[in-house]
């Protein structure tokens, strides 16, 4: 099968990539764009590392393929980190020792902003119910849920 | 059916380090030209937060900023040596190889700062701010970025020091077995409450609480993030971690990450903790080391509280619910529990 030129929103910006069919996001968005913020961990939607937003939804980037987005928008890690400083849910995991070996990260901190973005008062339950596809090893996600706690508080008084 | 409460409780003592010693570990400080001091290592940060820990042990030592040291940990084929990040001993080990270092990088700072200020190096103190000072006259000071500078283009000289830890191997007597196998040791005792459901098997633990002695901590809230990060993980081996679980078949065990049970944050349970300090003698300011040992305790308190509720010994780890239920079969209370029914 004959690659084919893929279109869509990055981070705010268009993009186009030529890939063979059934290329995952996952590896356009690492090995094509060398956005390597999104992680690669299990590769079979196990893990939950490599989450991105699609049209504000978090979604498996590793068992999606890119022609499946086409036209839609896309928001990784990258997309959410400012020029300076951090995103406040960053920071909140920054302040609430939430990261340790760091390879979960990135997929939690998506999920959580997608929660936020439509529940921003969420109940610890709601939050574990929202992160319960992301496998963390390290921290025992007690870490996580608090911080995820203190993203919501501040980006309510932003 | 019903749901049977347990509690079990199990201690442990951790020896830092490898077994019997000889596990060297080296860092290398060196200042830039204006001030920040590198300490070269091959110790691998495995977010156990070792960077961390050793910047603050090597600024306590050098008597400079925090943000004046720098970590660099990045090739291991041509850093100093280290023995690797195992058995807890990256503390202990490489923070004592870094206060070596640090003390010889600290003279050799000071002897700068003597030419500078026209004093003796014995004269010299550091505010920990970022400034070398005059005892007495703290007016005359110089502030480490100007001391780099003079260093590298007015004296030619280096700001840097060698440091190196190993306890020396310990032999074994052939004919006692005498030998001496630990440098220090930490302990920890752990409680664990459980509620096993008798109709399913399956495990909820409750809580774990926990009481740690790690000798000085360099960064309590990094010790408790392995407190309860190993807590998890321990509940995570005494529950479902296993490539061979009790299957009909070897058909059924999981073939690949997304089939291999671990707990998520539902399964989390009550995690407390309190820490005490009893410094060791030979750590880098009385530290012993905390990480490993965090996941051990656990694992016996979990299956000592399911053993309590269910009144059947459990022998084997990971308590599936597939072993629950085999064993409930044989225990007293669940068939008190069928007879008070009938």
């Amino acid at each position: 099968m004959p690659s084919r030129i893929v279109a869509f929103n990055l981070n705010g910006r268009d993009v186009e990539v030529m890939v063979k069919p059934l290329t995952t996001l996952q590896t356009v968005l690492r090995e094509h764009l060398h956005l390597t913020a999104t992680k690669s961990g299990c590769r079979q939607g196990g893990c939950g590392t490599c989450t991105v937003l699609v049209n504000g939804e978090p979604m498996l980037s590793c068992l999606l393929p890119v022609e499946d987005i086409a036209g839609q928008k896309v928001v990784t890690l990258e997309g959410i980190t400012p020029i300076e400083g951090l995103h406040p849910i960053q920071q909140a995991f920054f302040d609430n020792y939430a990261i340790q070996c760091g390879y979960c990260s990135p997929g939690v901190i998506m999920v959580i902003k997608a929660l936020l973005d439509r529940n921003p008062n969420p109940t610890r339950q709601e939050i574990m119910d929202a992160i319960a596809g992301n496998v963390c090893r390290c921290t025992g996600y007690e870490p996580i849920l608090r911080a995820a706690e203190d993203a919501a508080r501040r980006l309510q008084s932003a | 059916m019903a749901k049977l409460r347990g509690t079990g409780i199990a201690a442990v003592n951790y020896p830092t380090g490898m077994n019997l010693g000889g596990d060297p570990s080296q860092a290398l400080i060196h200042a830039t030209t204006t001030g920040t001091f590198v300490i070269s290592l091959s110790s691998t940060d495995l977010g156990q937060g070792l960077k961390t820990v050793i910047a603050q042990i090597g600024a306590e030592t050098l008597g400079v900023p925090f943000e004046n040291v720098l970590i660099d940990t990045a090739d291991t084929d041509t850093g100093p040596h280290c023995m690797g990040t195992f058995a807890s001993r990256a503390t202990h080990r490489v923070g004592n190889a870094v206060i070596m270092a640090a003390k010889e990088a600290r003279k050799a700072m000071l002897e700068v700062a003597a030419e500078e200020l026209e004093v003796s190096p014995d004269d010299l103190d550091t505010d920990g701010k970022g400034n070398i000072f005059v005892k007495g006259s703290p007016e005359r000071k110089i502030d480490i970025t100007s001391l780099a500078l003079a260093a590298h283009f007015k004296y030619g000289r280096t700001i840097s020091g060698r440091g190196m830890y190993i306890k020396p191997k310990s032999p074994v007597d052939p004919e006692t077995g005498k030998m001496d196998p630990d440098s220090t040791e930490a302990h920890a005792c752990v409680v664990a409450e459980v509620e096993v459901d008798t109709e399913t098997g399956e495990v909820t633990v409750i809580s774990l609480k926990s009481a740690y002695e790690v000798g000085r901590q360099v960064n309590p809230a990094l010790v408790h993030g392995q407190i309860v990060g190993g807590a998890f993980m321990g509940m995570s081996h005494a529950l479902y971690e296993t490539t061979a679980p009790y299957y009909p078949s070897p058909d059924h065990a999981p073939g690949s990450f997304s089939e291999y049970i671990i707990p998520g944050p539902h399964e989390l349970p009550h995690i407390e903790s309190v820490v005490l300090e009893y410094p060791s003698v030979n750590g880098p300011y009385g530290v012993k080391g905390v990480g490993e040992m965090t996941a051990n305790a656990p694992i016996p308190a979990i299956v000592n509280a399911v053993s309590n509720a269910i009144g059947v010994r459990l022998t084997e780890y990971p308590i599936t619910p597939e072993k629950i239920l085999r064993a409930l079969e044989k225990s007293p209370k669940v068939k008190q529990l069928a007879e008070n029914r009938s």
